[in-house]
């Protein structure tokens, strides 16, 4: 209905940001009948998510019309905000930021590699960006979820832990049931994503590709490309994760340095 | 256990020298230089937060010194590899920490670090050695607080260590399962031939089993010597 009013894009992305905004002033207004006073809030949420979309969109076409190799030097710049805000989950622990940085690098960075090189994912900026970005944001979830629940297990078992390395093991054994318990619990969100995808959820990739007009086929086989590609980076991220934080959490001397009310040393 | 003042300067098996540690600017042990001779049992006592404990996790090196080493076998200990160390060094704690699974699952954790498979009988007659007999097979999972506590000498004891560092290790039994371990780590330090370091805050279990007492105040060495002229000085 509404591109009969506005037949420009710019125009009708106006009026449908518009109609959506309003529909949610509804919803604040039924909260309101409830006494539940969400207005401020929503005042906010809704002026800083249209600037910053709209921020991202003008980016982003500038950089659509930027040669191709400028992907890879943006990608690299996610990697490396993904690596600064994953670190906030690992507050903490021993060198965070090199840990979650190399291990999304690894896993979401090799994985785009690949892809790129094998034709999966194609080099246009228009289809690296957004899917690396997607690969990049799963890989940065994942990091953070195996460092905090890394953190979490090391300091509710430091005396297990200590006992085992007391008893001459090697300190990667010592915290080798930590360590697999956080790969697996970091992949949980990547495996439900992958057993629930077409029942649950119809995920954006193949939502916008059916928008822009594609086959419905080719859109869902590319989503479970996508949705495996994330699962493959995820877990790749999670394997470099665990590895590097099994290495530093011990000095050299083997002994455990995340310890409740121990300054990390 | 030999008697007081037995031991000479030469069966010196363990020694610190000026061993200190701050940890964030507080000082937890402050210059302690100490002799351990073979097959003696040291007992350690003092104070909640005199730093016994944390002088106990630097003889294995579980801890790093600030400042200062520790000598083992008439080696500076940084020299060890810390896994060699720590076999040789044997320790046990206040709780028991056992692992999930059964007691023989236990008790040959350490040999299995080294690639070493521990023969049944072996851990039978461990098991026999701390009172346990026939339990190689129970889960741990349903062992009460003595029990557990056996079985946790028995897995230190696999690693055959020539010195056995114990932290407070009746300290959470009750009355009756404390003298049981009590008169256990005596047979066993006579028996094995160990040389020991107990951790305690008990001063009557000190001088119950100690051929030297140690007194710990402020993370420093108040007073050493035989139990009677330490805890009646």
């Amino acid at each position: 209905m509404l591109n009969m009013f506005f037949r420009g894009p710019l125009q009708l992305g106006i009026a449908q940001a518009a109609v959506t905004a309003l529909a949610a002033m509804i919803v604040v207004l039924l909260a309101r009948s409830r006494n539940i006073h969400l207005e401020s809030d929503l005042a906010l949420a809704l002026l800083r998510g249209a600037v910053q979309i709209v921020a991202v969109g003008s980016i982003l076409g500038i950089l659509l019309r930027s040669p191709r190799w400028t992907g890879g030097l943006l990608l690299a710049a996610m990697i490396l905000a993904a690596g600064t805000i994953s670190r906030r989950r690992a507050k903490g622990l021993p060198a965070a930021f090199e840990i979650s940085t190399y291990a999304i690098a690894c896993g979401a960075g090799s994985v785009i590699a690949v892809m790129t090189l094998l034709g999966v994912i194609d080099t246009a900026i228009t289809s690296l960006i957004p899917i690396g970005s997607m690969l990049i944001a799963n890989a940065m979830n994942t990091n953070g979820l195996t460092l905090n629940r890394f953190r979490a297990d090391v300091i509710a078992h430091t005396g297990e832990i200590e006992t085992a390395l007391a008893l001459g093991a090697a300190p990667k054994q010592s915290v080798a049931p930590y360590s697999e318990a956080s790969f697996e619990a970091s992949l949980i969100p990547a495996i439900d994503s992958l057993r629930s995808l077409g029942i649950v959820w119809i995920p954006g990739v193949m939502a916008g590709m059916l928008l822009s007009g594609a086959s419905p086929f080719y859109a869902a086989i590319y989503q479970f490309v996508v949705v495996a590609m994330i699962f493959t980076a995820s877990g790749l991220t999670s394997l470099v994760s665990t590895l590097l934080i099994q290495t530093h959490a011990f000095t050299p001397a083997e002994q455990l340095v995340i310890r409740p009310g121990l300054a990390i040393q | 256990m030999i008697a007081p003042g037995e031991a000479s300067h030469n069966d010196v098996i363990l020694a610190t020298e000026h061993l200190s540690r701050v940890v964030g600017g507080v000082t937890l042990v402050n210059d302690v230089s100490v002799e351990i001779h073979t097959r003696e049992l040291v007992a350690v006592v003092g104070p909640s937060g005199s730093g016994k404990s944390s002088f106990l996790r630097l003889l294995n090196r579980l801890d790093e010194p600030t400042s200062g080493t520790v000598t083992f076998e008439g080696l500076d200990y940084r020299l060890i590899p810390p896994r060699e160390l720590r076999r040789k060094i044997g320790m046990v704690t206040q709780r028991a920490y056992l692992f999930p699974g059964s007691v023989a699952d236990n008790i040959s954790f350490g040999p299995r670090q080294r690639g070493e498979e521990m023969p049944p009988d072996e851990i039978d007659g461990l098991l026999v050695h701390v009172g346990l007999p026939g339990f190689s097979d129970r889960n741990v999972a349903n062992l009460s607080g003595g029990e557990a506590q056996r079985v946790s000498l028995a897995r230190a004891l696999a690693n055959s260590p020539t010195v056995l560092l114990l932290d407070e290790p009746t300290s959470a039994l009750d009355q009756e399962a404390k003298i049981g371990i009590e008169s256990l780590i005596e047979k066993i330090v006579q028996q094995s031939q160990l040389t020991c370091v107990l951790v305690t805050h008990d001063f009557e279990q000190a001088s119950r089993v100690a051929d030297r007492v140690m007194v710990f105040q402020a993370g420093r060495v108040l007073r050493v010597g035989s139990a009677t002229e330490v805890l009646h000085a």
